[in-house]
């Protein structure tokens, strides 16, 4: 079944499709309509769900953790500030190995208020032992989700997984959203069943007082999971393709093959990206995008593979990490070898700023000058 | 020697369930009134239960990773999310036909009172299904004894020197969260197990926000000989420091009424953490004990059984 949806309806419907069991949310603008539609969609029996309405987004991942820890399918959502009150839950969830997952509508963190797109919320937190997954339209958001349960879920992964939707730019634009239908989405992600969680019958203490013992190996197995997770995403990708038509990896090479120029992007910029592409490719300019889907575990095969083939690259980062740069540049850099291609890094469109066709278009001409630097600002005010 | 020989040789009549729960290979300091209350609690709701708890002593008293002295499955969650972690256990419990289990949050008075209240107060206002109990000795005494707003007037902690002693009022917890209009809220006291175990198995019975106050000694940051810690803790009630009463649907009940209480001094007397108090100091703390208690007496004049038609 199609639908037009904006991005939040989108991530929404997938929380209603993976039949989450328990949700906990608190609103936060511009992530808003995923908790009014999932309220609405609970209270109309067309979600078999408790939804718990919390005073924070702290208590709101407490509550899901609490639940999935009790074996509960859980679903949250938040934004910017609200991410940033969640962080020290985002890493108990993390270390506690609890398959969460999180719809994250990216916004500008405060202050001066912002409720326009930015990275910057999620790439905080980068080191919580979460996956990461960047959207490029409304479809991705509602494939992402579901396959976000299917991948965390697996008993060798036990990862959450933080699904990013940009600020308006999806969580309030509308667009054709293919929701399937039930049966088979039902067949691609039973229900949840952990083999460990609170139960009476076989009492045991989670999270207690880990000496140095212990902790130092809690920590290697979360970073082997998520180097297992790499093949994971992609089997799971393909699987879903060969399902409901529409396949995913931790990547997306869009015309990058023959490409001697190639931008690095995420989020809605990969969108933009690809129109100037296709624009640059029709004066002979042989361009391409990486679109970089999977942030965590990062994509270094795929990194090292396409940009090896180009003359250069650039990274275009909605999101800096102050006193360095912008963070997929930096994660892009380190996965290159030294002698690897030329790499910039553009810092485009914090706080909400548009990034044009021109813009991109801009940056690939830039690509082929030759004046690589780790920051170059994309229309900066005086 | 079980109960059914002590019995044979001496007998007795057994107020408390038998069955232990909790295993004494616990990390409690000796004398300690957290592990004593967490023995009853286990006693009153048996092993259909399962705990939230944050960090407090009890994060500790449970035992490191792999073991767990609870009997009982434990969730060790964030310092401020008591009730928060226990809203979703519940929910859980109830999404999967599990209702029959007990969701427990058992967290200090610094988690409580201060930095979890607010989680508190929402699983309250909802009337999130759990019981909520407060084991309170009355400072952060994991961390090693600093102040909390559940500590008294008057107190010695490491953040309150003597020099500069706990100024101002023990935060009213009860009535905070009565004025949520929960179920049931209870004041219970180590002193008192029959009390506390009977108050545990009737939060069992009903269902919603159900909260425990349970007044639990220390004699580390008390400054008092483990030995005494029962003796002051039924001190605590007799001079009306601690009153024992319960507020059911609104309805007050004092359960424990003290017709000569004992001076505060004497209670005071019997911890370190007050031996720097000047005479004066000790009649102001005993003024305030006194309109409390009054006050109390009115709450359930006006709001108890006898108010009731």
């Amino acid at each position: 079944m199609k639908k037009v949806l904006t991005g939040n309806f989108a991530a929404a419907y997938a929380a209603v499709a993976a039949r989450v069991q328990v949700i906990s949310a608190y609103p936060i603008t511009p992530q808003t309509t995923i908790v009014e539609i999932l309220s609405e969609l609970v209270a109309r029996g067309e979600l078999a769900a408790d939804f718990i309405k919390v005073e924070s987004e702290h208590s709101a991942l407490a509550a899901c953790i609490g639940a999935q820890a009790a074996g509960a399918r859980t679903f949250t959502a938040t934004s910017a500030q609200g991410l940033a009150l969640m962080h020290e839950l985002i890493h108990w969830t993390g270390r506690a190995r609890l398959p969460i997952v999180l719809a994250n509508v990216n916004r500008a963190m405060a202050p001066g208020w912002s409720i326009w797109a930015d990275a910057t919320d999620a790439i905080s937190e980068r080191d919580t032992g979460w996956m990461q997954i960047y959207c490029e339209d409304n479809q991705e958001v509602f494939d992402s989700i579901l396959m976000a349960y299917r991948i965390g879920e697996r008993a060798e992964i036990l990862l959450p997984t933080l699904v990013n939707l940009d600020a308006f730019f999806l969580s309030h634009t509308s667009q054709v959203v293919d929701l399937y239908d039930a049966e088979r989405i039902d067949a691609f992600l039973p229900p949840y069943r952990p083999a460990v969680k609170l139960d009476v019958a076989d009492p045991r203490s989670f999270g207690a007082l880990t000496s140095p013992d212990y902790y130092y190996e809690f920590s290697y197995k979360i970073q082997k999971a998520h180097e297992a997770a790499r093949q994971v995403i992609a089997e799971t990708g393909k699987e879903f393709g060969s399902v409901f038509g529409r396949s995913y990896g931790l990547t997306e090479a869009y015309r990058c093959e023959d490409a001697e120029y190639v931008l690095v992007t995420y989020g809605t910029i990969a969108g933009t990206a690809k129109v100037a592409a296709d624009r640059l490719r029709e004066k002979g300019f042989r361009a391409g995008v990486l679109k970089i889907r999977y942030f965590r575990p990062f994509p270094a095969e795929d990194v090292v593979r396409i940009l090896g083939r180009a003359a250069a690259a650039g990274v275009v980062d909605r999101a800096i990490s102050y006193g360095q740069a912008g963070p997929f540049y930096t994660e892009t850099r380190s996965v290159l070898p030294g002698a690897g291609p030329a790499l910039t890094g553009f810092i485009a469109g914090l706080g909400g700023r548009d990034v044009s066709v021109a813009d991109l278009e801009s940056m690939f001409l830039q690509l082929r000058d030759g004046k690589h630097s780790p920051i170059v600002w994309i229309g900066v005010k005086p | 020697m079980n109960a059914a020989e002590l019995q044979k040789k001496t007998p007795f009549r057994l107020t408390l369930p038998e069955e232990e729960i909790l295993s004494p290979g616990h990390l409690a300091c000796q004398g300690c009134g957290a592990a004593m209350a967490m023995r009853y609690a286990l006693k009153a709701l048996g092993r259909n239960t399962i705990l939230s708890i944050p960090a407090c002593c009890w994060a500790v008293i449970d035992g490191p990773f792999p073991y767990s002295a609870a009997g009982v499955p434990v969730f060790h969650c964030a310092f401020e999310t008591a009730a928060s972690t226990a809203a979703g256990i519940t929910h859980a419990l109830s999404r999967l036909g599990l209702d029959e289990i007990t969701t427990v949050a058992w967290a200090g008075d610094g988690g409580t009172f201060d930095i979890g209240l607010q989680a508190l107060s929402g699983a309250a206002e909802r009337n999130d299904n759990m019981i909520y109990v407060v084991y309170d000795n009355e400072a952060y005494m994991n961390t090693g004894i600093q102040r909390s707003s559940a500590t008294p007037h008057g107190a010695w902690t490491t953040t309150t020197p003597t020099l500069q002693f706990k100024k101002g009022p023990k935060k009213n917890i009860m009535e905070i969260m009565v004025a949520h209009s929960i179920p049931y809220a209870a004041t219970a006291n180590i002193a008192y197990p029959e009390d506390l175990v009977k108050k545990l198995q009737k939060a069992r019975s009903l269902r919603g926000m159900r909260f425990l106050h349970v007044y639990a000694p220390c004699p580390t940051g008390w400054k008092h000989a483990p030995g005494v810690t029962v003796k002051i803790a039924r001190m605590a009630t007799e001079c009306n420091v601690f009153p024992i009463y319960e507020v059911e649907e609104g309805v007050y009940s004092i359960n424990r009424r003290n017709p000569n209480p004992k001076p505060v001094a004497e209670y005071l007397k019997m911890q370190g953490r007050f031996h720097h108090l000047r005479e004066e100091d000790v009649q102001f703390i005993q003024s305030r004990v006194d309109r409390d208690w009054q006050r109390l007496i009115k709450l359930e004049q006006a709001f108890g059984k006898a108010a009731g038609t």
